[in-house]
């Protein structure tokens, strides 16, 4: 078989072929399910009602898509540039780390100065951490897969010695767990009685802006340019070296705010289980939205009603709810498919 | 000195070569699916699948190499997928590979949710027993440190012998790695650059697997969830720092599981008692990170790594 | 010519056909290639030999027709069939591995996979054997990337001949070559036609097709619309054949050289991988002048090409531009300099494939015309993108169509306008015309010889000798990373140069032949 560029291809194929990518998705979770004794529509149908049934499922949703909207720009950035940044994990606890010593008590500060300060520092934080295997991809051509992978597990111990060291909460009861965030250190909820706080408006905030600067700026077009095609970009004078790290501290400040938004609003302290993979969803929610910024908005809201929805179906029907898992990884695998298709029709010549 | 005491024992080299056996098997299969020309991220679950898949299978009542046989397949499998998408579709290698760790992951852990769902702790196997190599076995310090192992360690080292057997003396080999210089240089020949590259993702990640199913089966009894623990991540450096060479590779899978061995001992020591032991399990992560920038300007990547190949197209 | 046996056809090509979409590539083609002749296959770019080729070697399949090697029909679609049946194909890319041996290459594919050794020895006696035979001399075990290309191409040719091939199919063999290594490929073909061989010789150079072939079939359009035996034929009906009255190229005007515009005197640049950098050249670029720079691919061309680029700095030695030495040397810094940069690959290093016209045509301005203080321009982007697609006639479907969708010469046309509207006073022209066919080369070739009488200085690389010689005021010859004397316009003879390009010119230097 042989691929050919499609021309132009028709909106009919362009919205199809990611439909169909969906349904056999879900066609797969069906078989899944039924194979672990639950009735495909009793589950899928449990889904969606533990997703956005009830008021209370869908505020989970919402603050569950939270950190996935930040991870997803991190990821999205980065591999639009095609750095490939699979360490959002390990950012995302950069910033947590920092809302952690700054917010328990070191600084005693207003809350919106001391809430800003932890932001921009949780971002710092994050940044630096994707900058080291930057600079090793840029100076030394190593391969930035492996080192941001590995960087997950180092950063994941260096949490786990600081839960037990330096940052333990004395309260905690020999529990792993720093302590709890001074009041002013919290963000506060959106509406009150609601359980959902300011770092959602902040993600979609996020969102906006990262969809400006890559539309409307020069430093967008430079990222798009280094990503599709480095030697040409720096052929035509791109400083393509100066874009990747600036790529580099742009996804590791966004994967830290997942972070940030995390303990800041949701959690009130650092614990070693503060992100079950946030990072790594991330990946999956980018590659949903074809990397456009505001589609991670959508993704992210996709993927997060998949896992409230899942683990409200396994508390009922008794599935587990790793089936969201599968879910997603194989709608990713069945996406990027879909995507090509769109593109590229194949041939049996 | 204590160190030296360490690095002395048979035992410490035992130890050093029962952690490096899933690594060998591992960064063989990676090898082979690098040296073809695809880079198969999925390496991390592929190995998840196979020590699941090892582990239920003799629980199921299959024998020992029932359950070495049982995981290789479903790493041809999750291979396969993989091929499918890279190969022929030419998808971007690394959104493949990480898709597929994240569905072979979450496929494995459902599939022991649904069959085992009510255990909180994992049954036990019959797992492989050293298996004393007679003679070799009684030569002093090399005997107990390289013969008294498993089975499935002695089959690691073969795995070595005919991985570089193959690719540097045989047609086929020959094939595989000219897949990873020149596709163009196969197609021309009359070769299909598809079946070949597909063909090595899929030998290549049943050796991934059988690398996780040596965690389960011989090195320990049973299956936990983050047993292969970013394994998978140190292959992928491991096969970069042995340039892309079975033999070089080998070496330093043993190297790293030395040192991994040496940390494990060190812990115990006076010097556990000081630094704390999360610094000791950075210590291969880390050590992978020093080993990819060692070899940074060094290694010679086959050319046509990750660089897809549509036929007729020039 | 020796031995044509027209009774017994060896290959016959029946009523081939193929599409692509709304494209025919290949109309109803049909002939006979008889034992021991040599069939020249003439066509422009994008005439439909390589698709051809393609079928024959069952990487495409036909849409209709039929192809027989030795009476025997081919499989369609098997690309071992050909191989199998004795046809062997030497491709204008080379299709070699260069991190393996001579040997390695050579026996690729030809043991069958599942033998279970490589029998390394048996190959390179039977290579040896080859090599005295056809005068082929190459060392089985040298690695490729160490050959040279007229080396390359005798393990091309080795190859065709370790599996036995009786039919020998070159594509455009001898683009790369010096003169006297032609003459050599020449002497090895006729050895290869006493021995039996049958050959199909595609080209475009006339002189060759009329030195070394019995018949020529021609090529139009994926037609074939004429064939003729080669004693009753010559250059001028060939070429009327061939395109087709349709274009023709661009009058010269006599050059007035002004001020030098770049000199380098002494300037050495590093080695990029196996391919030489610059050794200590003197070189001046004038206004109003081209200057063409001869050689075979792979002799420091492209330490050349990026130097002036901005890609690379100089080692030692010195760069002036219009009198003034050059610092902080970037791709910016050479662009605001007034230097228009036509690279040699426009797919990976001119164009991003998948950005839009507009994209493509604002990538080395952006930043000083189509932005401030970083916010992007995308209107006057846009209508400068308009503007430049109508000045240099670019066949798309507008500014927003993805680049990738254009032909070689529309892309190249709008790479031109892009450099050109900066009214450079440099122009480097590297390969400007690969691959594009008559009419797009008669254009770019036109537009640079405008620029020179604007008043630019123009850098013409190029591995076509006769592209060199048509164009340029002044030649250089490059070799090994030195650079010959200026010649002047007519004071030599390709022979002349060939001794140059083969780097035997350099007498009196320690690296003298």
């Amino acid at each position: 078989m042989r691929l050919e560029p499609i021309a132009n291809p028709s909106l009919t194929r362009r919205l199809t072929l990611p439909a169909l990518a969906i349904v056999a998705t879900i066609v797969i979770a069906s078989l899944l399910a039924l194979i672990a004794g639950g009735n495909p529509f009793a589950v899928l149908g449990q889904i969606i009602i533990g997703a956005f049934g009830s008021k209370f499922a869908l505020l989970e949703t919402l603050n569950r898509a939270t950190p996935l909207i930040f991870t997803g720009l991190a990821i999205a950035v980065a591999f639009r540039a095609k750095l490939w940044n699979i360490g959002a994990e390990a950012q995302l606890y950069a910033g947590a780390v920092m809302v952690a010593v700054l917010g328990t008590g070191a600084l005693q500060l207003p809350a919106p100065l001391l809430l800003t300060i932890m932001a921009l520092a949780a971002m710092m934080a994050g940044a630096f951490l994707l900058l080291v295997p930057a600079l090793l991809k840029t100076r030394l051509g190593v391969d930035e897969v492996v080192t941001t992978l590995l960087f997950n597990f180092i950063f994941l111990l260096f949490v786990s010695y600081l839960l037990e060291g330096p940052l333990k909460d004395p309260m905690g009861m020999g529990w792993p767990k720093s302590a709890h965030l001074i009041p002013e250190a919290r963000l506060p909820r959106i509406v009150d009685g609601l359980r959902l706080h300011w770092g959602f408006a902040l993600a979609l905030i996020a969102a906006v802006v990262v969809w400006v600067i890559d539309a409307k700026t020069t430093l967008g077009f430079e990222m798009r340019a280094v990503g599709q095609n480095a030697e040409a970009a720096r052929f035509a004078g791109i400083p393509v070296t100066k874009v990747i790290l600036k790529t580099a501290l742009l996804s590791g400040g966004l994967a830290a705010l997942a972070g940030f938004s995390e303990v800041a609003g949701l959690k009130g302290s650092l614990t070693l289980d503060l992100s079950p993979g946030f990072g790594y969803t991330g990946i999956v929610v980018a590659m949903l939205a074809l990397l456009h910024p505001l589609g991670v908005v959508v993704a992210a809201l996709f993927v997060a009603a998949i896992f409230v929805g899942a683990d409200s179906m396994s508390r009922a029907i008794g599935v587990p709810s790793y089936l969201a898992d599968i879910m997603l990884a194989t709608a990713l695998l069945f996406m990027v498919l879909a995507i090509l298709l769109t593109k590229f029709r194949v041939r049996r010549d | 000195m204590e160190l030296f005491e360490i690095l002395t024992s048979a035992a410490f080299w035992a130890a050093a070569i029962r952690i490096a056996s899933p690594l060998i098997f591992a960064t063989m299969g990676e090898l082979i699916c690098e040296r073809a020309g695809v880079l198969n991220l999925g390496i991390e679950g592929i190995m998840v699948a196979g020590a699941f898949a090892g582990w239920i299978a003799v629980w199921a009542g299959m024998p020992l190499w029932g359950g070495v046989s049982v995981a290789f397949m479903v790493g041809m499998g999750l291979g396969g997928i993989h091929s499918i998408l890279s190969v022929p579709f030419g998808l971007s290698q690394h959104v493949v590979g990480i898709g597929l760790t994240l569905l072979a992951t979450s496929a494995t852990f459902y599939t022991y949710r649904v069959m085992l769902p009510e255990v909180s702790t994992p049954p036990k196997i019959d797992a492989f027993q050293p298996f004393p190599i007679p003679i070799l076995s009684d030569i002093p310090f090399f005997g107990p440190a390289l013969f008294q192992q498993t089975a499935l360690t002695y089959l690691a080292f073969i795995l070595v012998g005919v991985v570089s057997f193959t690719l540097y003396r045989t047609p086929l080999g020959l094939a595989v790695r000219a897949a990873g210089e020149s596709p163009a240089a196969v197609a021309a020949q009359g070769l299909s650059v598809t079946a070949i590259r597909m063909g090595a993702v899929m030998v290549g990640s049943g050796c991934m697997a059988v690398g996780g199913a040596f965690l389960t089966m011989s090195a320990f009894d049973s299956f936990f969830f983050d047993m292969v623990n970013g394994r998978g991540w140190i292959c992928i450096a491991l096969v970069v720092f042995g340039a892309w060479r079975p033999g070089k590779a080998l070496f330093g899978a043993i190297l790293f599981a030395a040192f991994d061995a040496l940390q494990i001992r060190l812990q115990q020591t006076g010097i556990g008692a000081v630094v704390p032991y999360q610094v000791f399990l950075m210590m291969p992560y880390i050590l992978s990170i020093l080993a990819l920038i060692a070899m940074s300007r060094r290694a010679e990547v086959p050319a046509a790594l990750m660089v897809p190949f549509n036929k007729g197209e020039r | 010519m020796s031995g044509v046996d027209s009774a017994q056809p060896v290959l016959r090509l029946q009523n081939i056909t193929k599409r692509f979409g709304p494209v025919t590539a290949n109309e109803a083609v049909t002939f006979d290639l008889a034992k021991g002749e040599v069939i020249a296959l003439l066509g422009e770019n994008g005439a439909g030999k390589t698709t051809l080729m393609n079928i024959l070697f069952g990487q495409y399949t036909a849409d209709e027709g039929q192809v027989s090697v030795f009476g025997k029909p081919l499989p369609p679609g098997n690309p071992r069939a050909a191989l199998d049946a004795g046809v062997g194909m030497v491709h204008q890319h080379f299709t070699l591995a260069g991190n393996l041996t001579v040997w390695e290459n050579i026996v690729l594919g030809a043991q069958p996979l599942h033998a279970p050794r490589l029998r390394a020895g048996a190959a390179k006696a039977k290579i040896r054997a080859l090599s005295e035979e056809f005068q082929l001399k190459v060392d089985p075990d040298a690695k490729i990337s160490a050959l040279t290309v007229g080396e390359r191409q005798r393990v091309e040719i080795l190859k065709a001949l370790y599996r036995d091939a009786r039919i020998l199919i070159l594509d455009e063999p001898t683009a790369v070559l010096t003169p006297q290594e032609t003459d050599a490929l020449f002497a090895t073909l006729r050895k290869a036609i006493d021995l039996g061989l049958s050959i199909v010789f595609i080209s475009h150079k006339l002189h060759e097709v009329m030195a070394i072939s019995n018949r020529v079939l021609v090529l139009r359009h994926g037609k074939l619309v004429a064939e003729r035996a080669t004693l009753d034929t010559d250059r001028a009906e060939l070429s009327a054949l061939m395109v087709g009255a349709e274009t023709s190229a661009p009058e010269l005007s006599r050059a007035t050289p002004g001020a030098p515009l770049l000199s380098l005197a002494q300037l050495s640049t590093p080695p990029i991988g196996t391919a030489p950098g610059l050794r200590k050249i003197d070189l001046t670029l004038r206004a109003g002048q081209i200057t063409g720079l001869a050689g075979v691919s792979g002799n420091g061309q492209a330490a050349l090409s990026d130097l002036i680029s901005g890609l690379v700095s100089p080692q030692s030695g010195t760069f002036e531009i219009a009198g003034s030495p050059v610092t902080g040397w970037t791709p910016r810094t050479a662009i605001a300099q007034g230097i228009a940069r036509i690279p040699e690959d426009r797919h990976k290093t001119g164009t991003i494939a998948d950005f839009d016209l507009t994209e493509n045509t604002i990538l080395e301005t952006y930043a000083t015309q189509f932005s401030k203080r970083g916010w992007m321009n995308w209107r006057g982007a846009k209508a400068h993108a308009e503007a430049l697609i109508k000045t240099y006639d670019v066949r798309c479907s507008g500014p927003d169509a993805r680049i990738r969708l254009l032909s070689g010469g529309n892309m190249q046309k709008l790479i031109l306008g892009r450099v050109l509207e900066n009214a450079p006073r440099i122009i480097l022209a590297n390969q400007p015309v690969r691959g594009l066919d008559i009419g797009a080369v008669n254009y770019v070739h036109g537009r640079l010889a405008a620029a020179r009488d604007a008043g630019a200085a123009v850098l013409l690389i190029s591995e076509d000798l006769d592209e060199i010689m048509r164009l340029s005021d002044v030649i250089h010859v490059i070799s090994d990373g030195r650079l010959s004397p200026e010649f002047a316009r007519g004071t030599m003879q390709p022979e002349q140069l060939g001794v140059w390009m083969a780097g035997d010119g350099f007498e009196g230097e320690n690296h003298a032949a």
